[in-house]
């Protein structure tokens, strides 16, 4: 019989050895990729440790180690207080002023007590509705303040005003570790009061400090709690608004052209620019819904109402439509995946379509439904524009209680800090954005062990 | 018994055996999906605690039609059932029926067996908890009679918290048939139900069929025509009838041929008949 392919042994073994090589060469190039990415992020892991670890110049006006035998930061908030009223007596007057008035300064000695402070604990022994702030001892005045504060605003207190930390040099990990003995010699020539310490810029003191004018002092506490706020509110309004959806466009809505129509805009809107969701949630929630989003339509039911609609409240909203149109397609995708034998199964048994969509359907899209939120989620945490835009606030001197508090998340700081011209800032950022990394993995991380859970269940 | 012979407009004669106190009457069905046809001249008496095979050539509406009875194919949209099909003297398309009883009246198994990704104590509660059953004695006591009814109690009583999933295919498809019984269905449709099993495990379940047959009615399609004349009382013959319009075939099911299976077998009475069953195409 004679063959068709008309092709020799020859040329077959020659034709079948330039197959196998292209094969290979792709599979370098796929490799290749992966050495890329991996590098880029390896590269990316080692600028941030570089800027967060290194050598600080450091000038104290009183070398904390004459104030107490003890580090500072085991003292608890009496000892701390003895410390501010031995080395800076004239200053606690002024600190009650800063932290604990309610009133203007001309008036804060002027008033009764109960008038002047806002919502204070006063000490055993105060009268506050017949004294005023003058009528009262030192010791009375340092009690209020002690009374008044946490430990770690008088560890504050005692920084600033007795120990009194500069910063004069900062040093990257590299310079540090390459080039110790220059940097020695600089100091000891340029500031020869100042000390040479290494520190982690990422401290305790960083995640529990907010923030503070003073370089030492800066923490990333308010921009945490606001993060952490802000998710919640955004995946609660995200995440039942957009499985809904996608189980109504899988389960009920016939394939009509309206309905494919709203299905095409879902897929295109999870493209557009984050910054356009920021001006629709300005429009919206900011300024058309300021009366909900301000909290004043509760205060009704004691709720603190924010001036403007700059809250928590509409960031998280903005940033739950979002991430709506990524949740949707994927609990689409998910819902779709679920086999159609699992369903014709409860039908079958004399299941009603909701009882088959909630027993079968959505417990076997859960896993789906996850993986797409993790995609969402790491996403919107890492929004700055939209929030901008919304309205975040870059210094925030007191953290958010509530939904109706005015905001800010670590990304906003961590922009606002790398655009400052000092180079300490550069550290602080470098600092945040390893808080950010690690709040996004930590999350992350729980959301992968939740749907591993159910991933379990099922099979 | 009777047989009906009646020439169709096409020409070719159809052959329909009547049967005494039919549980199931499909009258003159045709089912459209959108607007093709894929099945018409559906005319099947089902007989009560009998089994009935359907079997015919693939592509020729068997499933379809046995989907049908209990309005299963209404999940894929468009279709739609015309004619009547009749159960307890009530035609099941009427508009004042419930789909969600006539599943739960009219069982089915299904191909591949599809047991839910649960234990397979809650496989077989599925069906009692969706009707609101939820007394954890009568569940306990609906188990087991479900399992033993489906021959699989002795084999899994002390795994009833193990998935469902886990089990052989065989037990899977029994797992299956405990499943459809334990809402205590009157008539139980198979769809090829042992397409994906081994020799011994088809012998298992069609051993089962046998057994179910003194509480319930069984309608099985099947491909294999030793497992028909093996395992049924009554055996449909539906084949593809073709027409050409300009370049364009259309094709749809017709039903040929409907007998007790020893008569079919011995004495087929249409020649399509007997060129399928004697092999000679399909």
């Amino acid at each position: 019989m004679t063959s068709l392919l008309n092709i020799t042994q020859d040329q077959y073994k020659q034709k079948l050895q330039a197959r196998q090589t292209q094969g290979v060469l792709y599979t370098y190039l796929y490799r290749s990729s992966l050495v890329v990415a991996v590098l880029s992020l390896i590269v990316l892991a080692l600028t941030v440790l570089n800027q967060n670890f290194g050598l600080v110049v450091v000038q104290y006006k009183i070398d904390p180690t004459t104030l107490s035998d003890e580090p500072l930061e085991n003292l608890d908030k009496n000892q701390l207080g003895e410390i501010l009223q031995q080395n800076a007596p004239r200053r606690i007057l002024v600190l009650v002023r800063d932290t604990l008035a309610a009133v203007a300064p001309d008036q804060f000695t002027t008033l009764n007590l109960d008038q002047a402070l806002g919502n204070v604990v006063f000490p055993e022994g105060i009268n506050p509705s017949e004294q005023k702030i003058t009528d009262l001892s030192d010791d009375q005045v340092l009690a209020l303040l002690v009374e008044n504060s946490t430990p770690s605003e008088m560890l504050t207190f005692v920084n600033t005003e007795v120990v009194g930390v500069d910063i004069l040099k900062t040093y990257s990990f590299y310079e540090s570790a390459s080039n110790r003995a220059a940097i020695d010699a600089e100091t000891t020539e340029k500031f020869p009061e100042a000390t040479i310490e290494f520190r982690s810029w990422l401290s305790g003191r960083f995640l529990q400090n907010g923030q503070s004018a003073n370089v030492n002092d800066i923490g990333v506490r308010t921009a945490l709690i606001g993060s952490l706020w802000i998710m919640l509110v955004t995946i609660l309004t995200a995440l039942p608004l957009g499985v809904g959806a996608a189980i109504y466009l899988e389960e009920y809505a016939t394939d009509n052209a309206v309905n494919r129509l709203i299905e095409t805009n879902i897929r295109n809107l999870a493209g557009v620019p984050s910054i356009i969701y920021g001006i629709l949630g300005l429009s919206i929630f900011v300024r058309a819904l300021v009366f909900i989003t301000s909290g004043s339509a509760f205060s009704g039911l004691g709720v603190e109402a924010n001036a403007n609609g700059r809250t928590i409240l509409s960031a998280g909203m903005s940033l739950a439509l979002l991430i709506l149109p990524i949740i949707i397609i994927n609990g689409q995708e998910a819902i779709r995946a679920v086999p159609r034998t699992i369903r014709e199964a409860s039908y079958g048994l004399g299941a009603t379509k909701w009882q088959t969509i909630s027993r079968q359907v959505l417990p076997a899209a859960i896993p789906g439904v996850l993986t797409g939120t993790i995609l969402a989620f790491s996403r919107a945490i890492g929004e700055t524009a939209p929030l901008i835009v919304v309205g975040a606030s870059t210094v925030l001197t007191s953290d958010p209680n509530n939904v109706f508090s005015p905001f800010t998340v670590i990304p906003i700081q961590i922009y606002n800090w790398t655009s400052r011209p000092q180079p300490e800032y550069q550290h602080i950022a470098a600092a945040a954005i390893i808080v950010l990394l690690i709040l996004l993995l930590v999350l992350n991380t729980f959301a992968i062990i939740l749907r591993n859970r159910y991933s379990k269940n099922l099979s | 018994m009777v047989l009906n012979s009646t020439i169709q407009q096409d020409g070719t004669p159809r052959y329909i055996a009547s049967v005494n106190d039919p549980i199931l009457e499909l009258k003159n069905v045709k089912v459209f999906y959108g607007s093709y046809m894929a099945v018409q001249n559906i005319n099947i008496p089902i007989a009560r605690n009998k089994i009935t095979a359907f079997i015919g050539p693939s592509g020729c509406g068997k499933s379809t039609v046995l989907r049908s009875i209990n309005r299963m194919n209404e999940l894929i949209p468009s279709t739609r059932v015309e004619g009547e099909i009749v159960f307890q003297g009530q035609n099941l398309y009427a508009p004042q029926v419930d789909s969600v009883e006539v599943r739960r009246r009219i069982g089915m198994v299904f191909q591949k067996p599809n047991p839910f990704p649960k234990s397979i104590y809650d496989n077989i509660c599925y069906g009692p908890r969706v009707m609101g059953v939820n007394n954890k004695q009568v569940l306990d006591e609906i188990v087991e009679k479900s399992l033993r009814g489906a021959a699989l109690w002795d084999e899994v009583k002390n795994d009833l918290n193990k998935s469902g999933m886990a089990l052989s295919g065989g037990q899977q498809q029994r797992l299956c048939i405990a499943r459809t019984i334990a809402v205590e269905p009157e008539v139980i449709l198979m769809d090829e139900p042992c397409a994906s099993l081994d020799p011994i495990a088809t012998q298992r379940i069609e051993e089962l069929m046998r057994e179910l047959q003194d509480n319930y009615t069984i309608v099985i399609v099947t491909h294999n025509m030793q497992q028909a004349v093996r395992a049924s009382d009554y055996t449909a013959f539906f084949n593809i009838r073709k027409k050409e319009t300009g370049n364009k075939e259309t094709r749809w099911g017709e039903l040929i041929e409907f007998n007790e299976t020893a008569r079919m077998f011995e004495s087929p009475q249409s020649q399509e008949t007997a060129d399928y069953i004697s092999g000679r195409f399909g």
